[in-house]
């Protein structure tokens, strides 16, 4: 095979032009492919401005950011000095509150739940809270403490924090 | 798994499994490799090709672009300007969608031109183009339910004008009409139940092609000489040459098309469908898509309701029954000096047909259009039986390897003659 000349030029014509074709397949699939992905005004969507200047201390509200509940919570006293006293080493996801908040009587927190995607209760003041005071998710049992971490349950993981910032005093911008 | 008693066709293990099982591999082997081809075949061969890649990317392009579009009166337009502007590459997807339809009708056009001037129509091909005339009308019913979707004005009065069609049968037409937009006039039951056709129809339509293949394959391809394959030396294997082939022929309508959908990709479009559908306000002037043009034209050249409904289908059905008005024995028009001009004329009326189709139905193009109709279905009742007993063929090949060499002219072999094989 590769003592001829001629093998060696079809070699190199086969190959390079089996290997432009999938270049040219993988360009034509391309555009296919990111046509599923969110579209310009999904995308356009993807921050919320939250006025809670008219929240009080141990009260919750529940927005949407990009289809999702995000609890917007303002803390107590007691639930700030609960969160910050945990020894870290007993938590499944380890995180100290003072990396989950910006301000300490403001938890922010996306509300799906991280083991199947439920939304914890906990919100209302009729809700149960679980057994930490935080949050308590129903599908299957998990529970969320005064700072969203996960304590007891199957959740592999603390509710997520999502990106987000204080635009004055009483309007936080998520997203 | 009893491995010594299965027969050890291929160096794959894989494939031998495969293939005791089910015998596909040897099927693909037999139809798309080894498959003989004329060697004298042209161009015009690849058309077949192009129509089931085209097919093919109408249907994938038209999945992604259903995953974002929405059958619903209020908001179909929306959902459409949606994705030419909101959705990543969706005016891609579009317009690649849009001016396949087009390229879809130009191929197929050509793939039936290619079939009647080389008489491929005739025995043994006869279900073959039976088949074809059938997709064309699955193409035609498809193309104009998709028309319907993007809920343009011309989108609008274009399903009102054609489900009025079905108000010209007496007696049963109006409720016949009714039954079938689901409503008193084109509303969003019409739209759902289109938009539902739309997407199921192009998958009978590939069901059809399959069935066309596969009759094409059983007497094999016809070639421009139209006489029959007599021996190996009148073939190529259809693996490699004719792949190549058919993909240097992909490859230049890849570049035709693109040149399309990226600089010109409205030079086939109505501007008026990009005006949302009001039921109130009929535009100016309704034009049909231009592959649907030349039957439009027939409707209106006919000064009666029902005489031009039953002449427009008329003129499609009249299709399936071509191979029975030839009389003639030769297949391809190069041996036939008479019927290749009226051939060639009957083309040239198609398009201009076609034309005056796009044009106002009064004065100059009413004329025309009449004209055309005249010699559209005279080319079929008249002159194609009468030609086929006056006209004289030219001597044709002994063989489809005599026509390279020039030499061995015989008296015209029946194309009845069974084929060696």
């Amino acid at each position: 095979m590769t003592d001829n000349p001629d093998n060696k030029r079809r070699d190199f014509l086969q190959l390079s032009t089996i290997s432009i074709g999938a270049v040219g397949t993988a360009a034509f699939i391309w555009p296919f492919l990111k046509s599923m992905s969110p579209a310009e005004d999904t995308l356009a969507l993807g921050t919320t401005e939250v006025d809670v200047s008219s929240i009080e201390e141990g009260q919750s509200v529940t927005v949407k950011w990009r289809g999702k509940p995000v609890f917007i919570r303002k803390r107590t006293k007691d639930e700030i000095d609960e969160a910050k006293t945990v020894n870290i080493a007993d938590l499944k996801d380890p995180e100290e509150d003072i990396n989950r908040v910006k301000k300490d009587e403001w938890l922010v927190l996306v509300g799906v739940c991280t083991h199947l995607g439920c939304v914890p209760l906990g919100q209302k003041l009729t809700d149960s809270k679980g057994e930490y005071n935080g949050w308590y998710c129903p599908c299957h049992g998990s529970h969320y403490d005064t700072s969203g971490r996960i304590r007891k349950g199957p959740a592999p993981e603390n509710l997520a924090v999502p990106p987000y910032s204080f635009l004055n005093d009483t309007t936080i911008k998520i997203g | 798994m009893s491995g010594n008693s299965e027969p050890k066709k291929y160096k794959n293990p894989v494939l031998n499994w495969i293939e005791f099982r089910l015998p596909i591999i040897s099927y693909f082997q037999k139809e798309y490799g080894e498959y003989p081809m004329p060697k004298n075949c042209n161009y015009f061969w690849s058309f077949g090709a192009l129509a089931t890649i085209t097919l093919i990317t109408m249907i994938v392009s038209g999945i992604f672009l259903a995953m974002n579009y929405t059958p619903h009166t209020e908001m179909a337009f929306d959902s459409v300007e949606r994705i030419m502007r909101d959705v990543n590459y969706g005016w891609l997807l579009r317009y690649i969608h849009s001016n396949g339809a087009s390229f879809f009708f130009i191929i197929v056009f050509i793939h039936i031109v290619r079939a009647m001037y080389y008489g491929s129509y005739k025995f043994p091909r006869e279900l073959n183009w039976i088949l074809g005339v059938f997709i064309f009308l699955l193409m035609m019913a498809t193309s104009f339910l998709g028309y319907t979707l993007p809920w343009g004005q011309m989108s609008y009065w274009g399903a009102t004008v054609i489900t009025n069609l079905f108000s010209a049968i007496p007696i049963v037409g109006e409720g016949l009409k009714t039954w079938l937009l689901g409503d008193y006039t084109v509303g969003n039951a019409t739209l759902n139940r289109f938009f539902a056709l739309h997407y199921v129809l192009p998958f009978v339509i590939f069901g059809v092609v399959g069935l066309h293949v596969a009759a094409v394959h059983v007497h094999g391809s016809n070639n421009p000489a139209g006489i029959d394959i007599r021996s190996k030396n009148d073939t190529v294997n259809f693996f490699p040459y004719m792949l190549i082939k058919d993909t240097i022929a992909v490859c230049v309508f890849g570049v035709l098309i693109s040149a399309v959908i990226f600089f010109g990709p409205n030079l086939m479009a109505e501007v008026d469908n990009y005006i949302p559908a009001d039921p109130l306000v009929t535009p100016a002037h309704i034009v049909p898509n231009w592959y649907l043009a030349p039957f439009y034209a027939i409707l209106r050249a006919v000064p009666d309701k029902l005489g031009g409904v039953l002449l427009m289908f008329g003129a499609i059905a009249i299709l399936f029954v071509l191979p029975w008005l030839d009389t003639s024995k030769v297949r391809s028009c190069n041996f036939r000096p008479m019927y290749k001009w009226f051939m060639m004329l009957f083309f040239v009326n198609f398009f201009v047909l076609g034309y005056v189709g796009m044009l106002p139905a009064e004065g100059l193009y009413l004329l025309i259009a009449r004209i055309g109709l005249i010699y559209y279905f005279g080319f079929f009742i008249v002159i194609t039986p009468l030609i086929g007993w006056i006209e004289k063929p030219k001597e044709l090949p002994l063989s489809i390897s005599d026509v390279y060499l020039g030499g061995g002219k015989e008296a015209p072999v029946p194309v009845s003659e069974k084929e060696i094989h």
